[in-house]
């Protein structure tokens, strides 16, 4: 089972001098289970690209099938189809709006319908997972809560719909770096206990080589590459055609290749990038 | 003389009311002229507050802050140090006026009531200077995120401001974004001897500067050049930062026993450390 | 879409109209729209509409796009015709129930239409050719010997001008919030008009915080830009008059008079 796009184009303000093609004829496939990131400059298409996921964004060409249901379709069933897909938005704190953040994450349950029992369940267990201790913060105002602590409580309103597909975008944008690893790191628990698929959208390419599956690469509405991170970041052209980086970690490889370290240099990882060094730097007998 | 000279500073919000909040306590800082000194610290740390104090934004509860030796509290000055340090945040739209890029440029000379051709020509100068005359009949709402931070630094440079304080600029761009507004702030400092003070939470835009202080829960507890501050890895990341990625990997390798001597802060020093 | 609205209606070019002074573009439409309320011979209508059409010509606006800005006020106009189509008296053409048509009341009636048809054109050419910056600067400029009893025209410049400025941002923002709630299940478009109303503050309530929270880090922006209000300000761009300008008085002069020895001679 998985998200899949065929050959989906959007046009904004179509009939407008304004008209501009933002996707062009994307086919892509997010597989159940895995970690997909999604990375493009700003005005790539990404957020236009995540907005067909559940349905916010109707595709001027082409069809959408989450879990092999069209999604495109006026039924329950594709109703159901577009809610197995929950969307974190950039600064999700901006959406928090209720006056309790107990209420602000029951807001998702309540809506789609759980019973009073089954959403305080949710909204606990939200809660627990993104570390805002129920008993001291339930029915706080989430407008008293500092920058990090709002950004979870909104994302925990997502996770409390408890989505089958959980896509994200840039949810680590404007963190501190203790912020920011604490936060990839929840995610990740989320994947491995609840086999949540994880879409990341990112322009962060040392988040995406800890963590994705698979790369896509989005430039100029259309996909230039779909691949496995080492495969994508063997290929610096299209990466920086793009108007992205390699990771860092992928940057100091190859410069300790041309200078003539004999490295594999399949390494993106911080981890993999140490044992490929020291590998090389014993067979140099240098250690 | 240092530039900017924080004595002693302290800084309490809604101070005597009941949710009164300590925001920075006891900073000593000294920066020179033509320095370019990042600042780190997590959020909530203080940093912005310590900042807001260099152009008067803000006024210490205790303590003094001094700007080209004119104490910040003295009203009478408040405007001249205004117009020697400009400031950029975080949000690249929320500090953009006017809706023509040109007329942004101009709002600050306009407020200090230089001649409209005096205004021109400055609008123009600081434009070029941060790479942007092309788009000066633009809309700002029509910019990408680093080209709106590039005219918020040429607002400032048109008042011929002499030291930039940037806080967060480059948070919420991308990394071409990012690219622009790094480039454009190192190069203003070191062809125009800007003084520039530096907020992030990027490691490697902080290994770029002369001097690093690291604030952590509203005190300044460190100081020193980019090498000396990366080089305890455990203290910070104790402070809930980190290092730049060549730093981390050096100490990774030294763990298993590979002898790096130097202080490696970028690149260039790994490489240079393992290939010699 | 929300995003899909254009706003500002200013439409760039090089016309002689496009050229002139703000300032004086609004005073003549001023004293233009108190002609065609004020004259009433029917040789003067021709000589008003004359003029409206040769500033259209002028313009090098496309006349569609002129007569596509009457549309919004499409059911004033008939309205307002329909009104005097049946309440002038006069000689009787027509009577349906207790409604009598007249001939005077087509003529009053067309009239009428002529007149708020003209005034909305001219309003909109003077939209159309002067960008929303030069405007809020004529206004302010118009309006600063009313400073003195203390009209705050500056300030109320000020918030124009920020207010253009930040229409598109929160129109985005607008949309982004729909979105993201839409993502959370609600249903914005659902149900009568109580709970649609209610289904807007999700939306509302996100909104104000952010507009307030922008307003807040614009206002430590513009004092960390030196701005004190109005007092000592110079501005950039200086409100000057040209050639353009002294023609266009010399040619609304000669209309004016001619209108006015129309109107008491014939």
């Amino acid at each position: 089972m998985s998200i899949e796009l065929k050959n989906i184009s959007y046009t904004y303000m179509p009939k407008t001098p304004f008209e501009h093609l933002a996707l062009d004829d994307i086919s892509i496939t997010i597989p159940e289970g895995k970690i997909t990131a999604i990375a493009g400059h700003t005005g790539s298409g990404k957020s236009t690209l995540i907005q067909h996921f559940n349905g916010l964004l109707k595709p001027s060409k082409g069809t959408i099938l989450v879990d092999g249901v069209d999604i495109g379709k006026k039924n329950t069933e594709a109703k159901a189809a577009r809610r197995k897909v929950g969307i974190v938005f950039q600064y999700p704190e901006y959406q928090l709006f209720e006056e309790t953040i107990a209420k602000d994450i029951a807001f998702g349950p309540r809506n789609i319908g759980c019973s009073e029992d089954e959403t305080q369940e949710r909204v606990k267990q939200a809660m627990d997972f993104v570390n805002l201790d129920y008993d001291k913060y339930a029915h706080r105002s989430p407008f008293q809560l500092s920058g990090g602590q709002k950004r979870r409580a909104a994302i925990a309103g997502i996770l409390a719909l408890q989505p089958k597909y959980l896509v994200l975008d840039e949810p680590t944008a404007g963190l501190d770096p203790k912020g920011r690893e604490s936060l990839m790191e929840k995610f990740r628990r989320l994947h491995k206990e609840k086999g949540t698929t994880i879409v990341l959208i990112s322009h962060n390419m040392d988040n995406i080589a800890s963590y994705a599956d698979n790369v896509i690469i989005l430039n100029k509405g259309k996909v230039t590459m779909e691949a496995t991170p080492e495969e994508a970041f063997s290929k610096k052209e299209i990466i920086s055609q793009a108007g992205l980086e390699l990771p860092e970690v992928k940057t100091i490889m190859n410069e300790l290749a041309q200078n003539g370290l004999e490295i594999q240099n399949n390494a993106y990882t911080m981890d993999k990038a140490v044992e490929e060094i020291i590998e090389a730097l014993r067979r140099k007998g240098k250690c | 003389m240092s530039f900017i000279e924080c004595v002693d500073l302290t800084h309490i919000y809604n101070a005597g009311m009941e949710n009164e909040m300590l925001a920075v306590e006891n900073v000593n800082i000294k920066i020179e002229e033509g320095e370019f000194v990042a600042i780190l610290g997590t959020n909530g740390s203080g940093k912005s507050t310590l900042a807001k104090h260099f152009n008067g934004l803000l006024l210490p509860s205790s303590g003094k802050c001094l700007v080209d030796g004119m104490d910040t509290k003295d009203e009478e000055h408040t405007y001249d140090i205004r117009r020697q340090i400009g400031m950029v945040f975080q949000n690249p739209d929320n500090q953009i006026i006017a809706a023509i890029v040109e007329d942004d440029v101009g709002f600050g000379p306009e407020n200090i009531g230089l001649d409209p051709h005096e205004i021109r020509r400055n609008v123009t100068a600081a434009l070029r200077a941060v790479d942007m005359e092309e788009y000066r009949h633009f809309s700002p709402h029509h910019l990408s995120g680093g080209q709106k931070q590039r005219v918020a630094i040429a607002g400032a440079l048109a008042m011929n401001t002499k030291c930039l304080v940037l806080d967060e600029p480059t948070a919420m761009l991308d990394p071409r974004g990012r690219h622009e507004v790094m480039e454009t702030v190192s190069r203003l400092n070191k062809e125009r001897g800007i003084t520039t003070v530096y907020i992030t939470h990027f490691m490697e835009e902080a290994a770029m500067a002369d001097r690093i202080f690291v604030m952590d829960q509203k005190h300044l507890v460190a100081s020193g050049t980019p090498r000396e501050i990366f080089r305890d890895i455990g203290a910070m990341k104790k402070r809930g930062l980190a290092v730049p990625m060549a730093a981390e990997m050096a100490y990774r390798l030294q763990q298993k026993g590979i002898r790096i001597t130097e202080s490696i802060i970028n690149t260039e020093d790994l490489v240079r450390a393992i290939c010699q | 879409m929300l995003t899909d609205i254009t706003l500002g209606q200013y439409f760039p070019g090089n016309s002689p109209i496009h050229d002139m002074d703000a300032r004086v573009k609004i005073v003549l439409l001023f004293i233009y729209i108190v002609a065609v309320f004020l004259f009433d011979n029917h040789i003067n209508y021709g000589i008003m509409t004359a003029g409206a059409i040769g500033v259209v010509l002028l313009s090098g606006l496309p006349v569609g796009t002129v007569l596509k800005s009457i549309k919004p006020l499409w059911w004033i106009i008939l309205f307002s015709f329909g009104i005097h189509l049946f309440s002038t008296p006069g000689e009787p053409i027509f009577k349906v129930w207790n409604f009598v048509m007249t001939k005077e009341g087509i003529i009053q009636g067309f009239i009428i239409s002529l007149r708020l048809v003209l005034m909305i054109a001219t309003s909109s050419i003077l939209m159309f050719t002067t960008s929303p910056l030069k405007l809020t600067d004529a206004l302010e400029s118009l309006m600063s010997p009313l400073k003195k009893i203390g009209f705050p025209a500056h300030e109320l410049a000020m918030m124009m001008t920020i207010a253009m400025r930040f229409i598109p941002t929160l129109l985005e923002e607008t949309d982004k919030i729909i979105k993201a709630q839409q993502s959370r299940g609600s249903d914005i478009d659902d149900g009568n008009f109580f709970q649609r109303a209610k289904g807007m503050i999700p939306v509302l309530v996100p909104l104000f915080i952010s507009a307030f929270r922008r307003a807040d880090e614009l206002a430590i922006a513009m004092e960390a830009r030196c701005y004190q209000g109005g007092v000592d300000r110079t501005r950039m761009k200086q409100q000057r008059l040209h050639d353009v300008d002294f023609w266009a008085g010399g040619i609304f002069s000669v209309f004016l008079i001619s209108l006015i020895v129309v109107q008491f001679t014939l």
